[in-house]
This record gives structure tokens, C-alpha cells and sequence, in this order.
């Protein structure tokens, strides 16, 4: 009757061993926690005693994997941006402007002069003189498009060029876009690490969220506005050719010209020219460092295109103004005293010290190819945080004490194997978290808590049903037997429908709702793996053992 | 000596006043609407956007000066609520405040939370601010929309998996416990003006979740007697299926309470929104599960003789059973 084989026992107790060697690091948190830093720093290629003592704080047969604490629980700050995607098209199309005007100033004859039309920054609109040659200069425009390389976009051309009587608009396509709007992200992404990374923050989040967004998750620090200064900054960092300085902040520019203010001096602009001589991309170097008068400054480094684009303007505009450009403010605008070969220089400005150490941060990082809006930030204290993780302990502890004596008193020595097995469930909840590397939020501690009471719900519709089948005197074996076959169909039906909704709560939830969802989903699979083999294990092993003739449940 | 909830053996006659408990879930539904309707629902930053900070001082709080610091900023409406808990120590005084979304502001500038910062620091030096959140239009807009979704995905996929596995009056009645319970808590909520933000979303489809656990196995039992007892008139198989569950369905909401109560009192006041939907939750499922969806189920019958089909069509998953 009450039978299960040799091979599935070993394999239950295969299975909460696992869970429970699995769970076993989270006892000792602090501890492990510092152990596997310091393993990382020796994996690094950093190794001295005191690493290893205290990477020897925990013995390296056993599993390390934590609970991730979520930025509830442990403080910090979350920030949710969104990468203004549409700034890199009109430097797409401003990149455009000097390839259409050569390529129709060499027809001059059929398409006349060549001017370029204010216009909104997704499309670039150029007026030619001779309107009968606009279909002439369509054919030349359209010749510039250059084939998208996607995995979707195969065969489509980036730009989309049409006319209007002597007017052409040149746009970028859909599938350029698409594709654009990739490679920004992924530089976005890449720069916001690696910004992160040189200011030395332990184990934050960046990852992209939709078409686009990025999560950046930073632990440890008191205010987003650390981060937000930190990634707030766009860093394009440019130098200008100078045309004029003037004063007056409606000076009229060609569509070629941007008028940009100066940092330094309140209420002074400079008209500039649109395209660049060199710009960050090609800085290899940049450091804080201070000028002859022993002011800070930055100084960089350019990579060899960049040195030469730069040498080559020095060499022929010598005597002329250029402009040093951060984010569309002028820090500085020096006259070109000789050629400057070698490709390095060095920015003055106002600079405090802290600042240049900055700036060459982000520098060095590289721009972010598009501005960010922050959508949504928090910042939870640590201390809140460690709050937070008393206050559910001992709330889980006092629920568990309570459900413990409740079932006892219920159900006696059956209650009681249900006991265990319910303590071996929350083991096996922290077990799997740790496997998975996911992340505990205090809903999510809710949700262990609210597991604890549900966990024993599949326990007692067994005991239950027990009890029913033990009225119709059918002995304590069959009993058993036949309570644990006949409750299962409510205890399937009843667990799905409980799974479907945290699996809802996952799709649709983020941050602390979806740490919910997990130990909620998490909490319903292992209670009724508890409650179908384990209960009934301990049982069955107890009753080969006594053989009582009857029992009472 | 077992400790029981309820007798081994119980006859209770759960139709015995149908009309009133029937009636007065209904009365309930419809109070909790017209509650939301007028009342509306405390919403929290997560679906209006907005800035809370969170204060504490070891100085007792007063409100009226913190309102005066933060009114000369003229940020629109604000809210500050002091925080009381059963877990404070003594010289803890925190205050929630809330600051409506700046116009034409994506999440709400440095300087507006750095602003009201330095106020308050004027009129408390102790003060600190253990936690800022903020959260723009666009996302929240976005949270109603997700909000909206997993409510209504979770109540169609709970309809579509009881449809599968039991005939479909069963389905309609599993649903319209559900929404009774969903409604009645959103009416609670507007009624005493507990905050709604995101978390209670996750409280409305645990309670989704445990209501629907809870009337599954009443259901379950039901089939079994509809199998077992295939002249009994449907009004006693329901109420003996009924019967039959209810030391479970007790013990499982006490057990859960039990653990559910320890988290309200001791859990401390940021997740008590949350625990207390849980909570009432809990009580209204159960109660649904017993007098709201075998109604239901008892109005629309249900088809028994199925000599007439070689299968009973729809349940084709109905007999996994062991």
C-alpha cells in the first residue's frame, strides 16, 4: 500500500539536501558576502593575506551563490531614463548636409546654387535655384543612400529623399532608424557602465528596458543625484572653427552655424561653425591636470585621424579663434598661436579641482551619443533598508512560530511532519532564490511570509481528507493512501491558478512587485513538492517503522 | 487532544439565508462601485506622478510648520502625513510627504526635492530623508496601463484554465467571486483613502490568486459529489461539498492570517498598505468562496446527465484526477 521506491527517496532527499546546502550561505550573509568580494578582487589578478583571510571566511566547497537583496532592502538608488533617441538623427542629417552640397555643386550647371533651408531636426531640406533641374537632383541626392545593414531591414536604403518643386527633403528611412536607434542605445549602455564602473560602485544594474529606456540600479549610495550627476552629463565635448563673438542672444546664423554661449563669461555667444574639426570620439586620453599658472585643467589625447584633422586645421588657420565645446557651452576659445602637431592639448577654463577630475571622467568614458530624461528615480537609505530586513524577519519569524503551534495543536504528530516540511520549504525558497541569483524585495518578504500560511493549505487538504477517509474505517494505511490520491486533483487545480497569477505578477510587475511575484510563484512550487513528497515521506517512514494500528490525525 | 476549528461533522445549511449573504455581496459590489466613483482612490505617485519624501526626526513632527516651509516653494498641492508605527522607537517621528508633479517636468527636478530639503532642514536640523522617490507622467501613465492589464489578464486566464478543467458555470462562478472580491477591496481602499500605488495592484491579484485557491477546492469537492451522488439535487451536493471543505477552508485562512497578522503588526509601516489588502483579502475570499460562487453556480445549474454525449465536451482536461 504505502509504498515509495528506494530511488525516489533518494532522489526527495537528493532534492532537500541540494535545497538546503543551497540556502546554507544566506545564514551567513555578512560573511559570505565579503568572502566572494574578496575572491573577485584575487580573480581580478590582486592577491595579499589579508584577501585571502578574509576570502577564506568561507570554505570554497560550498556554494556562495546570495539572495540578492533588492535597493529596497538595501538602500540606493534607482533611476529609470529615457535616451532621447531623435537627437542622433539630426546629427545624422547635419553629417549629410556637406556630401549633398558637394554632390550637386558639381551639376552647378543643371541644379543652380545650392542652399540649405531651416527645417525641424528629423529631416534636412535644401533648396536648389533651378527648379526644372529638381529631377536631376533628386537622382544625385537618392545616389547617396547606402544600403541599411539589419537583420530585418535587408534592402532598404537609409535616407528617403523627395522634392517639392525646388525644394528636396532628405529624411532618414524607417529601417535606418530602427538601426540608429540600436547602435544608440547600445553606446548609451555602454557609456552609463562604464561611467559607473570608473566611479567604483560595487555590482549596479544598467540594462536596456523596451525600445528605449535603460534601468540603472546603483546600490550603496545616498542620492540619485550622485548618479544623475554622473550620467546626467552628455560629455560631447567638441572643437569648433569661430566665425564671430557678439553679445546679443537673437544674433541670426545660417543654417550651417550654431551660436552657442560661453561657460565663463555671462552674456557673451559665439557664432560657430556647425561641423566640427575633431570632436571626443577621437579623444584616446584625457586627464586632470593643471595649466602654467597652476589652475586645473584637462588634459587629452587624440587618436591619429584625430590628431591629423586637428594639426591640419592648426597649420592653415593660424591667428584664428576655434572654440573648445562642452554640451553646446563654449568653455574656451583660444586663438591658434602655431600648429599644433601631436594631437594633444590640454582645456583651461574656471575649473575647481573636482570638476576637472570630472570632466575628464566623462571624457574618457565618451559622450552619451543622445540627451537622457530621467523618468522615474528612488533612493531608499540603507538604513530604511536594514529596517526594513528586522522588521521582516522578525515578522516571519512570529508568523512561522504561530502557524507551527497552530498546526501541532491541530494535527498533532501529522501537523508536525508537516512543520518540518514546511521549514524545509523556506529553506528550499532561499535555496532556489540563491540559485537563480534573484533578487529579495520586502514584498517579496511578504511574500515568504504569505507563503508560510498558504504553504500548509496542500498539508491540510491531505489531513482532511485523511481524517473523511479514516471515518469509513478503511484502516490507517489505506487511509493515508487513498487522502493523499484524492486530494490531489484540488491541490493541482488550486496551485495553478495561483501560479498563473504571480506569473502574470512577474510579466507585468517591475522591481519590488516582481521579487513579490517570485517568491510567491517559487513559494507555491516547492510547498507542494513539500507537501506531496515530503510530508507523505516522513509519514510513510514513520509508519513502516510503528505500524500503528490506528491513528489519529 | 485536537485543537478543531469546526465540529468532524457538520451540516450546515450555507443556502439557508442565500437571499441575505447573496444580497448583501451584491449591496457591497454596488456600494464599492459608487465609493469609487465619488471617493475615488488615494492614488500614490507609482499611477499620478509625483515625489514622495520620506522624513525622520529624533524632534516631534509639526505638521502645520513642515506645511508652511514647503507652501513658500509654491510646488501646488502637497500632502504631509505623519507616519505612526507600533515599531518605532520612541525618538522616531516620520513623515511622508507627497508633492504633485511639477508641470512640464519628466520626474521631478533636483532642485525642487533639493529645495524642499533645505526648507525642511530650516525647521528641523535633525531631519533626514531615508528615502526620495519619483516618478514622472509618462511612466505612471504606462503603470495605470500595466496595472489595468494584469488585473484583467489574470481574471481571463483564471476563467479560461477552471473552464478547461470544469464545466463553465463553474467558471462564471469562480469569475464572479473573484470580482467581488477585487471590487470590494478597491471600495475599502476608496472608502478609508489608503494609498493605491503599485504594491496593492500585486495585493489585488494575491487575492485574485487566494480566492480563487480557495473556491477551486470547493468546486473540486462538488465534482466529486456530483459523480459520487448522481440523483442529489444540486443545491444539496453544493452544500454538502461545502461542508465537507469547510475545516479546510478555515484552517488554511487561519493559518494564513496567522502569518499575515504577525507581518501587520510587526512588519513595519512601509509594506502595511500592502499586508492589509492581503489581510482583508483573505477574509473576503473566503467568505466569497463560500456564499458567492456556489450561488452563482446553484442560479445557473449545471448539466448532469450526460447520457445523451458520448463525452462531456469542455472538460476534456477535467480527468486528470488520480
Amino acid at each position: 500500500m504505502l509504498q515509495i521506491s528506494l530511488f525516489r527517496r533518494i532522489v526527495i532527499f537528493a532534492i532537500l539536501i541540494g535545497g538546503l546546502v543551497l540556502a546554507l550561505p544566506n545564514a551567513f550573509y555578512t560573511r559570505v558576502e565579503q568572502s566572494n568580494d574578496a575572491r573577485a578582487v584575487i580573480e581580478s589578478g590582486l592577491s595579499n593575506d589579508d584577501l585571502s583571510a578574509v576570502a577564506g571566511q568561507w570554505p570554497d566547497f560550498l556554494p556562495s551563490g546570495l539572495v540578492n537583496l533588492g535597493l529596497d532592502l538595501r538602500g540606493g538608488a534607482h533611476l529609470l531614463v529615457e535616451v532621447q533617441v531623435e537627437d542622433v538623427y539630426a546629427g545624422r542629417l547635419d553629417a549629410l548636409w556637406p556630401e549633398v552640397r558637394d554632390v550637386l555643386a558639381a551639376e552647378r550647371d543643371t541644379v543652380g546654387f545650392v542652399t540649405r533651408e531651416e527645417s525641424g531636426t528629423d529631416e534636412l531640406r535644401v533648396r536648389i535655384s533651378e527648379a526644372e533641374g529638381a529631377a536631376r537632383a533628386l537622382e544625385l541626392v537618392r545616389g547617396l543612400a547606402r544600403p541599411v545593414v539589419t537583420v530585418t531591414g535587408a534592402g532598404a536604403s537609409d535616407i528617403a529623399v523627395s522634392a517639392d518643386g525646388p525644394v528636396l527633403t532628405v529624411t532618414l528611412s524607417e529601417a535606418e532608424r530602427v538601426a540608429t536607434d540600436n547602435r544608440t542605445m547600445q553606446q548609451a549602455l555602454e557609456i552609463i557602465r562604464r561611467r559607473i564602473d570608473e566611479a567604483g560602485t560595487r555590482e549596479p544594474t544598467i540594462q536596456r528596458q523596451g525600445a528605449d529606456r535603460i534601468l540603472v540600479q546603483v546600490p550603496g549610495v545616498g542620492s540619485a543625484q550622485e548618479v544623475k550627476d554622473l550620467i546626467g552629463t552628455t560629455a560631447q565635448l567638441t572643437f569648433n572653427p569661430v566665425i564671430t563673438r557678439t553679445t546679443d542672444p537673437a544674433t541670426n546664423v545660417a543654417p550651417d552655424e550654431i551660436l552657442a554661449p560661453s561657460l565663463d563669461e555671462e552674456g557673451v555667444f559665439f557664432v560657430l561653425e556647425r561641423a566640427p574639426v575633431v570632436s571626443g570620439e577621437e579623444l584616446v586620453d584625457a586627464q586632470p591636470s593643471f595649466d602654467q599658472n597652476g589652475r586645473p585643467a584637462v588634459s587629452f589625447r587624440f587618436n591619429p585621424s584625430g590628431a591629423r584633422a586637428f594639426g591640419d586645421y592648426t597649420a592653415e588657420n593660424i591667428g584664428a579663434p576655434f572654440a573648445i565645446v562642452l554640451d553646446g557651452e563654449v568653455i574656451s576659445a583660444p586663438t591658434i598661436q602655431s600648429h599644433i602637431p601631436g594631437g594633444s592639448g590640454i582645456i583651461t577654463g574656471r575649473f575647481t579641482a573636482e570638476e576637472s577630475t570630472n570632466l575628464a571622467v566623462l571624457l574618457r568614458a565618451g559622450a552619451l551619443p543622445a540627451g537622457l530624461t530621467f523618468l522615474e528615480e528612488r533612493t531608499i537609505g540603507p538604513e530604511l533598508g536594514q529596517d526594513s530586513i528586522d522588521k521582516g524577519k522578525l515578522a516571519a519569524a512570529v508568523g512561522l512560530a504561530l502557524v507551527i503551534v497552530f498546526m501541532g495543536l491541530s494535527y498533532g504528530l501529522f501537523g508536525w511532519f508537516a512543520n518540518l516540511a514546511l521549514i524545509l520549504n523556506l529553506c528550499m525558497i532561499f535555496g532556489v532564490l540563491s540559485l537563480l541569483g534573484a533578487t529579495l524585495t520586502l514584498p517579496g518578504i511578504a511574500g515568504i511570509v504569505l507563503t508560510v500560511g498558504m504553504a500548509v493549505d496542500a498539508n491540510v487538504l491531505v489531513f482532511e481528507r485523511i481524517r473523511e477517509e479514516l471515518k469509513t474505517a478503511k484502516g490507517p494505511a489505506r487511509a493515508i493512501e487513498l487522502g493523499y490520491s484524492r486530494a490531489l486533483s484540488a491541490i493541482i487545480d488550486a496551485n495553478i491558478t495561483t501560479l498563473i497569477t504571480a506569473s502574470i505578477l512577474y510579466a507585468v510587475g517591475s522591481g519590488p512587485v516582481r521579487g513579490f511575484a517570485i517568491t510567491l510563484g517559487l513559494g507555491i512550487v516547492t510547498s507542494v513538492f513539500t507537501a506531496i513528497f515530503v510530508t507523505r515521506l516522513f509519514i510513510v517512514l514513520w509508519f513502516e517503522r510503528r505500524r500503528p494500528r490506528t491513528i489519529e490525525v | 487532544m485536537r485543537l478543531r476549528l469546526v465540529p468532524s461533522e457538520t451540516n450546515i445549511n450555507f443556502f439557508r439565508f442565500a437571499g441575505l449573504t447573496f444580497g448583501a455581496s451584491v449591496v457591497a459590489v454596488i456600494a464599492s462601485i459608487i465609493l469609487f466613483l465619488t471617493m475615488g482612490l488615494n492614488f500614490g505617485i507609482d499611477f499620478r506622478g509625483g515625489t514622495t519624501i520620506r522624513t525622520e526626526s529624533v524632534q516631534s513632527i509639526d505638521v502645520g510648520a513642515y506645511r508652511e516651509a514647503i507652501d513658500a516653494l509654491d510646488l501646488g498641492d502637497i500632502s504631509i502625513t505623519e507616519v505612526f508605527d507600533p515599531t518605532f522607537r520612541d525618538d522616531q517621528n516620520v513623515a511622508q510627504i507627497r508633492i504633485e508633479a511639477q508641470p512640464g517636468e519628466e520626474s521631478a527636478s533636483t532642485e525642487t526635492i533639493l529645495a524642499v530639503e533645505q526648507a525642511l532642514q530650516q525647521v528641523d536640523p535633525s531631519i533626514t530623508f531615508p528615502a526620495v522617490e519619483s516618478v514622472g507622467p509618462k511612466v505612471s501613465g504606462e503603470l495605470i496601463q500595466a496595472a489595468i492589464l494584469a488585473v484583467t489578464g489574470a481574471l481571463v486566464a483564471i476563467v479560461i484554465y477552471i473552464w478547461l478543467r470544469f464545466e463553465w458555470q463553474f467558471s462564471v462562478g469562480a469569475v464572479a467571486a473573484l470580482i467581488h472580491d477585487v471590487a470590494i477591496t478597491i471600495g475599502l481602499f476608496s472608502l478609508l483613502q489608503i494609498k493605491f500605488d503599485l504594491a496593492i495592484i500585486a495585493a489585488l491579484l494575491t487575492i485574485v490568486g487566494y480566492s480563487i485557491n480557495d473556491t477551486v477546492v470547493v468546486f473540486d469537492r462538488t465534482r466529486e459529489n456530483l459523480r459520487k451522488y448522481k440523483t442529489m439535487p444540486l443545491v444539496e451536493v453544493l452544500n454538502l461539498s461545502a461542508n465537507e471543505t469547510l475545516s479546510r477552508t478555515l484552517m488554511t485562512s487561519t493559518t494564513t492570517l496567522l502569518a499575515l497578522l504577525a507581518l501587520l503588526f510587526l512588519g513595519g509601516d512601509v509594506i502595511r498598505g500592502f499586508v492589509f489588502a492581503i489581510t482583508w483579502g483573505v477574509v473576503v475570499g473566503t467568505y466569497s468562496s463560500i456564499y458567492v460562487a456556489k450561488n452563482v453556480v446553484l442560479m445557473l445549474g449545471v448539466k448532469r446527465d450526460w447520457s445523451g454525449t458520448d463525452k462531456p465536451k469542455g472538460n476534456k482536461f477535467a480527468d486528470i484526477d488520480a
